[in-house]
């Protein structure tokens, strides 16, 4: 019988759930990774292994690794420094794993890659040359909590082209392995003034239809957005949603009109509005949503959910995930007709990830 | 020989590394050398790229605020301190 296993990064190591295919009962291991702050948690097929992103403010940053889910574990960060000695390297910010090969986003922004399993690192790419570039690593653009290089989305099993966000700067495409790329925002809405035409733009989370790999759907800072070309424009969706606002998404991965949300208020709380939790969904590619509640807190729930905190699985009905800023995952076997907490007091989660595994 | 005292978050990080051992060395940065020769990796746990103490990292000679130049006397006390931080 197939397991579906939750990998769960939290403020305070990562965390493992796991459940057999009916996603009923749940067991809970961890804390892993000697309780360092894990941005990302993520599993690479290929070798069946665990890498998590980790930032200690004792120990700095690495990647580590389990090859047995969880039950021991290595870690390195050899060759997780810029070539450029001026760019300091604060954390490990995001991870995207395929094919063996391992690719970690960092702050200052940058992108390493790992074809040893996590053994060795090797800058990729910093974005050098793209506009306005030059002042990203301003440390007056690196306040606490930046991420840098804040996510990763990988095309398949290809090894050249990927898809790159920068935090506060925008989406970036590249098809030759991280050596050139090609800004991919046009359509996106920003409320601020912007000195180059095609970045400055606050991407927060960006996935692709796994049944039809040119729709994408992007949570903006301002606003929902859909593209039907592989990210070369966006059309805005937000109409319909409580909010412009929010960090995670996640999409059918075999209806690709399907995609689901979390609107969040927009202030300094980035909590689901009105203390009633609920994830949005639309089945129409944006043009109307459903507010998803059942089960969910709706009294006094000041829920938040970050960017890699969402996920959704394979199955033939596919199953919602989601962990919170104040440490329960909430998970949906019926596509988010219906939820249940699986898991309550963790530390705060910064990201959810699900796989199926034989 | 000196007497050097780890910090107990770093201890589970590399097998079998103990809280407290002998290091012979002549200055602070030689003895992360001899820790990095037995513990491959341990000193980017310490260190930055530079190398440069990390910054919640502090190391102390005979009770002394050290940086990686300074001298470790024969028969002295080496303590690493992860920082009073975080939460």
């Amino acid at each position: 019988m197939s397991k579906t296993v939750l990998l769960i990064g939290t403020r305070k190591g990562c965390f493992v759930l796991e459940s057999d295919g009916d996603r009923r009962d749940w067991g809970l291991r961890g804390p892993y990774c000697e309780e360092w702050p894990v941005y990302h948690a993520v599993f690479e097929p290929s070798a069946g292994a665990i890498y998590a992103a980790a930032a200690s403010e004792w120990h700095g940053s690495a990647v580590w690794r389990s090859g047995d889910l969880g039950e021991t574990w290595t870690h390195s960060s050899e060759g997780l420094a810029h070539a450029d000695a001026s760019k300091k390297l604060s954390k490990v910010s995001t991870l995207a794993a395929s094919s063996g090969r391992v690719l970690v986003g960092v702050e200052a922004p940058g992108i390493f890659a790992s074809r040893d399993e996590g053994a060795t690192w090797s800058e990729l790419s910093t974005l050098a040359g793209q506009p306005g570039s030059e002042v990203w690593d301003d440390p007056a653009n690196q306040p606490p909590g930046h991420l840098g290089l804040s996510a990763l989305m990988l095309d398949g099993d290809s090894s050249s082209k990927f898809w790159a966000i920068v935090q506060g700067i925008g989406l970036f495409e590249t098809a030759d392995e991280g050596t050139s790329w090609t800004p991919r925002n046009r359509g996106l809405r920003a409320e601020w003034p912007r000195e180059h035409e095609d970045v400055g733009f606050c991407v927060h989370k960006v996935v692709r239809s796994a049944s039809d790999p040119t729709r994408m759907y992007q949570q903006n800072h301002c606003g929902m957005h859909r593209s039907d070309d592989n990210g070369e424009t966006w059309t805005e969706i937000t109409e319909g949603l409580p909010s412009d606002f929010g960090f995670a998404a996640a999409a059918h991965p075999h209806d690709r009109d399907t995609f689901y949300v979390v609107p969040l208020d927009p202030g300094h709380g980035r909590f689901m509005p009105d203390g009633a939790a609920a994830v949005w969904r639309t089945s129409d590619g944006g043009s109307s949503w459903q507010r998803l509640g059942r089960g969910l807190p709706q009294e006094r729930a000041y829920l938040g959910v970050l960017r890699e905190a969402m996920a959704i699985d394979s199955h033939d009905v596919p199953g919602l995930y989601f962990g919170t800023s104040t440490g329960q995952v909430f998970a949906s076997a019926d596509e988010g007709e219906s939820w249940s907490e699986i898991a309550s007091y963790l530390p705060a989660i910064s990201s959810v990830e699900v796989a199926i595994l034989d | 020989m000196a007497d050097l005292h780890l910090p107990g978050t770093l201890t589970p990080l590399f097998a079998e590394l103990p809280r407290r051992l002998e290091v012979d060395a002549a200055t602070v940065g030689a003895a992360v050398d001899e820790l990095e020769a037995r513990w491959p990796g341990l000193r980017d746990r310490l260190c930055e790229p530079g190398p440069l103490i990390r910054s919640h990292i502090h190391f102390y000679v005979d009770q002394q605020r050290a940086t990686l130049d300074t001298p470790i006397p024969p028969h002295s006390r080496v303590d690493v301190i992860a920082a009073i931080s975080g939460g």
